[in-house]
Protein backbone atom coordinates (compact mmCIF):
# COMPACT_ATOMS: atom_id res chain seq x y z
CA UNK A 1 0.00 0.00 0.00
CA UNK A 2 2.33 2.67 0.97
CA UNK A 3 4.69 1.58 -2.11
CA UNK A 4 1.20 2.76 -4.42
CA UNK A 5 1.82 6.33 -2.76
CA UNK A 6 5.42 6.56 -3.26
CA UNK A 7 4.29 7.32 -6.79
CA UNK A 8 2.83 9.86 -6.38
CA UNK A 9 5.58 12.29 -6.22
CA UNK A 10 7.40 10.96 -9.19
CA UNK A 11 3.77 11.20 -11.25
CA UNK A 12 3.37 14.63 -10.20
CA UNK A 13 7.03 15.87 -11.59
CA UNK A 14 6.28 13.74 -14.71
CA UNK A 15 3.15 15.79 -15.15
CA UNK A 16 4.94 18.88 -14.84
CA UNK A 17 7.40 18.33 -17.06
CA UNK A 18 4.89 17.37 -19.62
CA UNK A 19 3.14 20.24 -19.45
CA UNK A 20 6.01 22.59 -19.95
CA UNK A 21 7.16 20.44 -23.53
CA UNK A 22 4.06 21.25 -24.61
CA UNK A 23 4.85 25.16 -24.18
CA UNK A 24 7.37 24.31 -26.93
CA UNK A 25 5.58 26.57 -29.36
CA UNK A 26 4.98 29.40 -27.39
CA UNK A 27 8.23 30.93 -26.84
CA UNK A 28 8.10 32.75 -30.62
CA UNK A 29 8.86 36.44 -30.95
CA UNK A 30 6.49 38.45 -32.61
CA UNK A 31 7.10 42.08 -33.81
CA UNK A 32 4.03 43.09 -33.37
CA UNK A 33 1.57 41.90 -30.42
CA UNK A 34 -1.34 41.72 -32.61
CA UNK A 35 0.73 38.98 -34.82
CA UNK A 36 0.76 36.73 -31.81
CA UNK A 37 -2.86 37.04 -31.52
CA UNK A 38 -3.37 36.38 -34.97
CA UNK A 39 -0.93 32.85 -35.15
CA UNK A 40 -3.03 31.72 -32.07
CA UNK A 41 -5.75 31.92 -33.61
CA UNK A 42 -4.90 30.58 -36.76
CA UNK A 43 -2.88 27.84 -35.57
CA UNK A 44 -6.31 26.94 -33.08
CA UNK A 45 -8.24 26.64 -36.69
CA UNK A 46 -5.59 24.35 -38.44
CA UNK A 47 -5.99 20.42 -38.46
CA UNK A 48 -2.90 18.42 -37.77
CA UNK A 49 -3.10 15.58 -40.57
CA UNK A 50 -1.36 13.73 -38.50
CA UNK A 51 -3.51 13.35 -35.51
CA UNK A 52 -6.50 14.57 -37.24
CA UNK A 53 -8.13 15.22 -33.99
CA UNK A 54 -5.75 17.73 -33.28
CA UNK A 55 -5.20 21.40 -33.85
CA UNK A 56 -2.20 22.36 -35.40
CA UNK A 57 -1.95 24.11 -31.90
CA UNK A 58 -2.52 21.15 -29.85
CA UNK A 59 -0.58 18.64 -31.84
CA UNK A 60 3.33 17.21 -31.25
CA UNK A 61 3.81 16.10 -34.33
CA UNK A 62 6.50 17.20 -36.71
CA UNK A 63 4.02 17.93 -39.15
CA UNK A 64 2.20 20.07 -36.77
CA UNK A 65 5.74 21.58 -35.96
CA UNK A 66 6.42 22.53 -39.32
CA UNK A 67 3.11 24.27 -40.11
CA UNK A 68 3.26 26.42 -36.99
CA UNK A 69 6.70 27.34 -38.09
CA UNK A 70 5.16 28.42 -41.67
CA UNK A 71 2.31 30.18 -40.13
CA UNK A 72 4.66 32.05 -37.78
CA UNK A 73 6.69 33.04 -40.89
CA UNK A 74 4.37 33.99 -42.75
CA UNK A 75 2.75 36.34 -40.26
CA UNK A 76 5.79 37.81 -39.82
CA UNK A 77 6.24 38.26 -43.58
CA UNK A 78 2.92 40.30 -43.29
CA UNK A 79 0.54 37.88 -44.93
CA UNK A 80 -3.11 37.96 -43.77
CA UNK A 81 -5.55 35.24 -42.51
CA UNK A 82 -6.84 34.85 -45.65
CA UNK A 83 -3.27 34.01 -46.96
CA UNK A 84 -2.44 31.96 -44.47
CA UNK A 85 -5.27 29.71 -45.14
CA UNK A 86 -5.47 29.50 -48.56
CA UNK A 87 -1.83 28.68 -48.41
CA UNK A 88 -3.21 25.52 -46.28
CA UNK A 89 -5.88 24.80 -48.27
CA UNK A 90 -3.98 24.89 -51.52
CA UNK A 91 -1.54 22.02 -50.15
CA UNK A 92 -3.36 20.09 -47.55
CA UNK A 93 -7.25 20.52 -48.88
CA UNK A 94 -10.28 21.84 -47.34
CA UNK A 95 -9.56 19.31 -44.95
CA UNK A 96 -6.86 20.89 -42.83
CA UNK A 97 -9.50 24.18 -42.12
CA UNK A 98 -11.80 22.98 -38.98
CA UNK A 99 -13.82 25.51 -40.35
CA UNK A 100 -14.83 24.68 -43.82
CA UNK A 101 -15.62 26.87 -46.52
CA UNK A 102 -19.21 26.74 -48.02
CA UNK A 103 -18.81 24.74 -51.23
CA UNK A 104 -21.17 22.71 -53.20
CA UNK A 105 -18.49 19.83 -51.87
CA UNK A 106 -19.41 20.93 -48.15
CA UNK A 107 -23.41 21.64 -48.68
CA UNK A 108 -24.40 18.11 -46.94
CA UNK A 109 -21.96 19.46 -44.23
CA UNK A 110 -23.29 22.56 -43.69
CA UNK A 111 -26.71 21.52 -44.16
CA UNK A 112 -27.33 18.38 -42.82
CA UNK A 113 -28.26 19.53 -39.41
CA UNK A 114 -30.90 21.80 -40.61
CA UNK A 115 -32.27 19.42 -43.21
CA UNK A 116 -32.41 16.72 -40.10
CA UNK A 117 -34.40 19.66 -37.85
CA UNK A 118 -36.66 19.97 -41.45
CA UNK A 119 -37.86 16.91 -41.48
CA UNK A 120 -37.99 15.74 -37.95
CA UNK A 121 -40.19 18.80 -37.57
CA UNK A 122 -42.24 17.54 -40.45
CA UNK A 123 -42.50 13.97 -38.67
CA UNK A 124 -43.72 15.47 -35.35
CA UNK A 125 -46.30 17.75 -36.87
CA UNK A 126 -47.90 14.67 -39.23
CA UNK A 127 -48.00 12.61 -36.06
CA UNK A 128 -49.58 15.46 -34.46
CA UNK A 129 -51.82 15.90 -36.85
CA UNK A 130 -52.66 12.13 -36.81
CA UNK A 131 -53.25 12.08 -33.66
CA UNK A 132 -55.79 14.57 -33.24
CA UNK A 133 -57.13 13.19 -35.74
CA UNK A 134 -57.54 10.33 -34.17
CA UNK A 135 -58.89 11.36 -31.05
CA UNK A 136 -61.85 13.56 -32.02
CA UNK A 137 -63.84 10.55 -33.34
CA UNK A 138 -63.08 9.26 -29.97
CA UNK A 139 -64.90 11.40 -28.08
CA UNK A 140 -68.04 9.91 -29.62
CA UNK A 141 -70.05 8.43 -26.47
CA UNK A 142 -73.11 6.38 -26.43
CA UNK A 143 -76.62 7.83 -26.85
CA UNK A 144 -77.89 6.72 -23.14
CA UNK A 145 -74.76 9.51 -21.39
CA UNK A 146 -75.56 11.95 -24.67
CA UNK A 147 -78.95 12.19 -23.82
CA UNK A 148 -78.02 12.64 -20.14
CA UNK A 149 -75.92 15.56 -20.81
CA UNK A 150 -78.10 17.31 -23.01
CA UNK A 151 -80.67 16.60 -19.85
CA UNK A 152 -77.81 18.74 -17.24
CA UNK A 153 -77.45 21.16 -19.82
CA UNK A 154 -81.46 22.18 -20.37
CA UNK A 155 -81.53 22.13 -16.45
CA UNK A 156 -78.51 24.33 -16.27
CA UNK A 157 -79.64 27.04 -18.82
CA UNK A 158 -83.08 26.57 -17.12
CA UNK A 159 -81.25 27.74 -13.97
CA UNK A 160 -80.35 31.84 -14.03
CA UNK A 161 -76.85 31.18 -12.40
CA UNK A 162 -73.88 33.37 -13.37
CA UNK A 163 -71.96 30.30 -14.50
CA UNK A 164 -74.54 29.33 -17.26
CA UNK A 165 -75.20 32.94 -18.28
CA UNK A 166 -71.55 33.10 -19.13
CA UNK A 167 -71.73 29.22 -21.19
CA UNK B 1 -52.55 4.49 -44.91
CA UNK B 2 -49.74 7.72 -43.13
CA UNK B 3 -48.66 4.66 -41.35
CA UNK B 4 -47.56 2.78 -43.85
CA UNK B 5 -45.93 5.85 -45.88
CA UNK B 6 -44.17 6.74 -42.70
CA UNK B 7 -43.03 3.38 -41.95
CA UNK B 8 -41.00 3.63 -45.45
CA UNK B 9 -39.86 6.21 -45.39
CA UNK B 10 -38.33 5.77 -41.92
CA UNK B 11 -36.91 2.33 -43.62
CA UNK B 12 -35.57 3.93 -46.45
CA UNK B 13 -33.47 6.25 -43.91
CA UNK B 14 -32.06 3.57 -41.94
CA UNK B 15 -31.53 1.79 -45.27
CA UNK B 16 -29.31 4.55 -46.13
CA UNK B 17 -27.69 5.07 -43.29
CA UNK B 18 -26.94 1.82 -43.09
CA UNK B 19 -25.31 2.23 -46.84
CA UNK B 20 -23.24 5.21 -45.57
CA UNK B 21 -21.64 3.41 -42.63
CA UNK B 22 -20.63 0.80 -44.45
CA UNK B 23 -19.04 2.98 -46.80
CA UNK B 24 -17.21 4.47 -43.91
CA UNK B 25 -16.40 1.27 -42.47
CA UNK B 26 -14.48 0.22 -45.47
CA UNK B 27 -13.11 3.99 -45.95
CA UNK B 28 -9.84 4.93 -44.21
CA UNK B 29 -9.97 8.25 -42.67
CA UNK B 30 -6.66 9.56 -42.32
CA UNK B 31 -6.44 9.20 -46.23
CA UNK B 32 -6.79 12.88 -47.23
CA UNK B 33 -7.53 13.48 -51.06
CA UNK B 34 -4.70 15.84 -52.33
CA UNK B 35 -5.96 19.13 -54.19
CA UNK B 36 -2.82 18.95 -56.01
CA UNK B 37 -4.10 16.40 -58.27
CA UNK B 38 -4.32 18.05 -61.70
CA UNK B 39 -1.79 20.74 -60.51
CA UNK B 40 1.79 21.08 -61.56
CA UNK B 41 4.45 20.26 -59.53
CA UNK B 42 5.20 22.99 -57.28
CA UNK B 43 8.77 24.57 -57.71
CA UNK B 44 11.81 23.82 -55.36
CA UNK B 45 15.30 23.79 -55.73
CA UNK B 46 16.98 21.29 -53.37
CA UNK B 47 20.36 20.33 -53.05
CA UNK B 48 21.24 16.46 -54.35
CA UNK B 49 21.33 13.38 -51.46
CA UNK B 50 24.88 12.52 -53.09
CA UNK B 51 26.02 15.92 -53.78
CA UNK B 52 25.28 18.72 -51.53
CA UNK B 53 27.03 20.91 -54.08
CA UNK B 54 24.32 19.92 -56.71
CA UNK B 55 21.04 21.04 -56.92
CA UNK B 56 17.92 19.89 -58.70
CA UNK B 57 14.64 21.75 -59.89
CA UNK B 58 11.45 21.38 -61.16
CA UNK B 59 12.67 21.81 -64.85
CA UNK B 60 15.01 18.84 -64.57
CA UNK B 61 12.30 16.45 -64.59
CA UNK B 62 10.18 17.61 -67.50
CA UNK B 63 9.91 15.60 -70.58
CA UNK B 64 9.25 12.19 -69.04
CA UNK B 65 5.74 10.86 -66.57
CA UNK B 66 7.77 9.85 -63.40
CA UNK B 67 7.36 8.60 -59.81
CA UNK B 68 8.26 11.11 -57.08
CA UNK B 69 8.89 8.96 -53.94
CA UNK B 70 8.95 10.65 -50.93
CA UNK B 71 10.87 8.47 -48.08
CA UNK B 72 12.81 8.76 -44.87
CA UNK B 73 15.22 6.53 -43.13
CA UNK B 74 12.90 7.23 -40.11
CA UNK B 75 9.93 5.84 -41.91
CA UNK B 76 9.33 2.46 -41.36
CA UNK B 77 6.64 1.94 -43.69
CA UNK B 78 9.25 3.28 -46.42
CA UNK B 79 10.91 -0.21 -45.58
CA UNK B 80 8.27 -2.00 -46.51
CA UNK B 81 7.90 -0.83 -50.00
CA UNK B 82 10.90 -0.43 -50.50
CA UNK B 83 12.01 -3.94 -52.43
CA UNK B 84 9.10 -3.15 -54.70
CA UNK B 85 10.58 0.15 -55.70
CA UNK B 86 14.21 -1.32 -56.42
CA UNK B 87 12.07 -4.26 -57.95
CA UNK B 88 10.05 -1.85 -60.42
CA UNK B 89 13.29 0.33 -61.12
CA UNK B 90 15.30 -3.04 -62.11
CA UNK B 91 12.19 -3.55 -64.65
CA UNK B 92 12.71 -0.02 -65.93
CA UNK B 93 9.62 0.97 -66.59
CA UNK B 94 9.44 4.45 -65.51
CA UNK B 95 12.06 6.70 -63.68
CA UNK B 96 11.37 6.65 -59.89
CA UNK B 97 12.75 9.90 -58.30
CA UNK B 98 13.26 10.37 -54.32
CA UNK B 99 12.45 13.25 -52.02
CA UNK B 100 14.39 12.27 -48.96
CA UNK B 101 11.66 14.03 -46.13
CA UNK B 102 13.13 15.32 -43.00
CA UNK B 103 16.17 13.12 -43.08
CA UNK B 104 19.54 13.43 -42.05
CA UNK B 105 22.30 12.85 -44.82
CA UNK B 106 24.34 9.93 -43.28
CA UNK B 107 21.28 8.49 -42.23
CA UNK B 108 19.70 8.30 -45.86
CA UNK B 109 22.67 7.28 -47.46
CA UNK B 110 23.48 4.57 -45.12
CA UNK B 111 19.92 3.54 -45.34
CA UNK B 112 20.18 3.01 -49.17
CA UNK B 113 23.04 1.45 -49.42
CA UNK B 114 21.59 -0.74 -47.22
CA UNK B 115 18.62 -1.71 -48.88
CA UNK B 116 19.45 -0.81 -52.55
CA UNK B 117 18.68 2.92 -54.78
CA UNK B 118 15.86 2.69 -57.14
CA UNK B 119 15.78 5.91 -57.52
CA UNK B 120 17.53 8.13 -60.45
CA UNK B 121 18.07 11.13 -58.44
CA UNK B 122 17.15 12.08 -54.62
CA UNK B 123 16.47 15.26 -53.40
CA UNK B 124 17.49 16.07 -50.04
CA UNK B 125 14.64 18.10 -48.35
CA UNK B 126 16.05 18.44 -44.71
CA UNK B 127 13.47 20.87 -43.51
CA UNK B 128 10.38 19.29 -45.71
CA UNK B 129 10.02 22.83 -47.40
CA UNK B 130 9.01 20.46 -50.84
CA UNK B 131 7.25 18.12 -48.48
CA UNK B 132 5.17 20.94 -47.27
CA UNK B 133 4.33 22.30 -50.95
CA UNK B 134 3.57 19.08 -51.62
CA UNK B 135 0.88 18.37 -48.99
CA UNK B 136 2.90 15.56 -47.64
CA UNK B 137 1.78 14.55 -44.05
CA UNK B 138 3.41 11.73 -43.96
CA UNK B 139 5.63 9.17 -45.45
CA UNK B 140 6.05 7.49 -47.62
CA UNK B 141 3.46 9.47 -50.09
CA UNK B 142 4.10 8.54 -53.75
CA UNK B 143 2.99 11.14 -56.80
CA UNK B 144 2.89 9.63 -60.46
CA UNK B 145 3.74 13.16 -62.50
CA UNK B 146 3.02 13.37 -66.01
CA UNK B 147 6.23 14.61 -68.34
CA UNK B 148 4.62 18.57 -68.18
CA UNK B 149 5.55 17.73 -64.58
CA UNK B 150 1.58 17.55 -63.61
CA UNK B 151 0.81 15.77 -60.70
CA UNK B 152 -1.47 13.06 -62.06
CA UNK B 153 -2.30 10.74 -58.99
CA UNK B 154 -0.83 10.14 -55.35
CA UNK B 155 -0.60 7.36 -52.83
CA UNK B 156 -0.48 7.97 -49.62
CA UNK B 157 1.17 4.76 -48.10
CA UNK B 158 3.58 2.44 -49.05
CA UNK B 159 3.08 1.22 -52.67
CA UNK B 160 1.86 -2.22 -52.45
CA UNK B 161 1.77 -4.97 -55.16
CA UNK B 162 -1.75 -4.85 -55.22
CA UNK B 163 -1.92 -0.53 -56.04
CA UNK B 164 0.65 -1.02 -58.60
CA UNK B 165 -1.12 -3.49 -60.51
CA UNK B 166 -4.32 -1.97 -60.04
CA UNK B 167 -3.89 1.98 -59.66
CA UNK B 168 -0.58 3.00 -60.89
CA UNK B 169 0.91 1.16 -63.60
CA UNK B 170 -2.83 1.32 -65.38
CA UNK B 171 -2.34 5.02 -64.81
CA UNK B 172 1.06 5.36 -66.10
CA UNK B 173 0.73 3.18 -68.97
CA UNK B 174 -1.99 6.00 -69.83
CA UNK B 175 0.70 8.46 -69.81
CA UNK B 176 3.66 6.81 -71.50
CA UNK B 177 0.76 6.80 -74.61
CA UNK B 178 2.79 8.88 -77.33
CA UNK B 179 0.94 12.46 -77.56
CA UNK B 180 -0.36 12.10 -74.11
Amino acid sequence: MTRKFTKWPVLMVLLLLGSAGAQDHAVLEFSHPEYKERYNNLINQLRCLVCQNQTIADSHAELALDLRKRVYEMIEQGASDRDVIDFMAQRYGDFVLYNPPLKPSTMLLWFAPFIAIGVGSVALLLYIVRRNRQTAPAAEVSESIRRRVEELRGRQQARPSKQGSKQ
Amino acid sequence: MWRKVLFTVIFLCFLALMALFGYALKRDPSLVTSPLIGKPVPDFSLPLLSDPNRTIGKPDLLGTPYLLNVWASWCAACRTEHPLLVQLARQNLVPIHGLNYRDTREDAQSWLERYGNPYDVVAFDEKGALGLDLGVYGAPETFLVDRNNVIVYKQVGPITEKVWVDVLYPKLVELQKPGQ
